[in-house]
């Protein structure tokens, strides 16, 4: 083999291996690895509060993935988040009177939206609404129930009488 | 064009010197995008400088990833081991090096492996009158001789991080999972849960592609714009890889800020 063309298949081999690395940490270290991003369907959900959902979280039934957040934007007419989910066409028996939750993995891990299967013949579709939702869990709201033990909170920290009392 | 660049005469201070410096090297990147369409005729010097400045440095690269993420999941694994969170020294590990490390350390590294052979056979051409025959003869050394070295470092950079990384992962993963035993269904499905294509990978690569260009911008004007002498190469060679680390490590800060 002449020297040119050892050259030329060197480089070749040394490309190649640098788009396999790339591929590699690509497909099998990523969270490409775990979902494929097949055809979905969109389904809007309302909530009073998301909490720190991100876009692109993970959307579960049973704590299988079945799609993802796709958007959050506020709705201007109720002053609800209005989080479009993008779930995987494969799941496509899913009932329409199913439950969101907005669940944190672990105590303080990434916040995720649980599907719980509801008991309805028809079944969710591309633009369908989930009524039944339940916001995110605010650590702060239970923190101050807990401090102010059971009056409500709300009440009691509006005025500041109410407060002095207590601190008193 | 070549003639006025070598033997600029001292004009001012140090800092009229150095703007002058950092004009005639964007110059010089202008003139060298210029010459990429005519430099594509020599996609066999090209792909010789790729073997030159890539494949050669696939050893030290990969070497130095091994340690790399060796030592990387030792510290962790101790620093998370105070928090009762050693599971998620895969996620720390990998995104450390996709994000920071991979695209850094292999440009540091490229610059003392492959940009210092950039300056000093490009000083040499120069000192021993090689880019005048070659305008002697009608071939553009811009075209000839920067440009194909410049676009080897452009195209390497980037493979090399990723094989940094790769080989990283793979020290990690014998440090923390057959040494300090961290369980390994653990350390890769936290990884992938938490590793993202575009937010962390593709961000590494950009990182890499940006470092590609002025480790070898800055390679390829030193030697260029040597002063003709030993003395002049071996100035112009120590200068690469100090100018080369300075920019690298101040781009990171800057595009790590907007990629963010």
């Amino acid at each position: 083999m002449n020297p040119r063309r050892s050259f030329a298949a060197g480089t070749g081999l040394f490309i190649l291996l640098g788009f396999a690395a790339l591929a590699y940490l690509a497909t099998q270290t990523s969270s490409v690895a775990n979902f494929s991003s097949g055809p979905t369907y969109d389904v809007v959900a309302q909530f009073d509060n998301v909490g720190s959902l991100k876009d692109r979280a993970p959307v579960k039934v049973a704590g299988v993935r079945v799609g993802s957040v796709k958007s959050i934007q506020l709705d201007s007419q109720s002053m609800e988040a209005k989080v479009t989910l993008a779930i995987d066409t494969r799941y496509n028996d899913i009932p329409d009177d199913s439950f969101a939750k907005i669940m944190t993995s672990g105590l303080l891990g990434d916040q995720f939206v649980a599907l719980s299967p509801g008991g309805s013949p028809s079944v969710l579709k591309n633009g369908s609404r989930i009524i039944n939702t339940q916001s995110a869990m605010q650590l702060e709201d239970l923190i101050g129930k807990f401090l102010v033990g059971g009056s409500s909170p709300a009440k009691s920290s509006s005025t500041g009488a109410a407060g002095g009392k207590s601190g008193g | 064009m070549s003639a006025d660049m070598k033997s600029r005469p001292p004009r001012g201070g140090m800092l009229v010197d150095g703007l002058a410096q950092v004009g005639d090297c964007g110059l010089f990147l202008l003139n060298m995008l210029g010459a990429i369409p005519r430099s594509l005729r020599y996609l066999r010097e090209i792909s010789r400088q790729i073997w030159f400045v890539g494949a050669m440095s696939l050893v030290i690269i990969m070497i130095s990833g091994l340690f790399v993420g060796m030592v990387l999941a030792l510290q962790l694994y101790y620093t998370l081991s105070i928090f009762g969170g050693t599971a998620a020294l895969g996620t720390v590990v990998a995104l450390s090096l996709y994000r920071e490390l991979g695209p850094v350390i292999t440009a540091l590294l490229f610059a003392g492996r492959a940009g210092t052979a950039m300056t000093a056979e490009i000083g040499l051409m120069r000192a021993t009158d090689q880019l005048a025959a070659m305008e002697m003869m009608a071939v553009d050394p811009i075209a000839f001789v920067a440009t194909p070295r410049f676009l080897a470092g452009v195209i390497a950079m980037p493979l090399l991080a990723n094989v940094f990384s790769m080989l990283g992962l793979l020290g990690a993963h014998l440090v923390g999972v057959t040494w300090l035993g961290v369980d390994n269904g653990t350390f890769w499905s936290n990884m992938t849960s938490n590793v993202d294509v575009w937010k962390d990978i593709a961000n590494g690569t950009w990182k890499a592609l940006a470092f590609g260009v002025v480790v070898s911008l800055i390679a390829v004007f030193q030697g260029y714009t040597a002063p003709p002498t030993s003395e002049g190469v071996a100035y112009a060679t120590t200068r690469t890889v100090v100018f080369a680390s300075i920019v690298v490590l101040a781009l990171d800060f800057v595009m790590t800020a907007f990629l963010m």
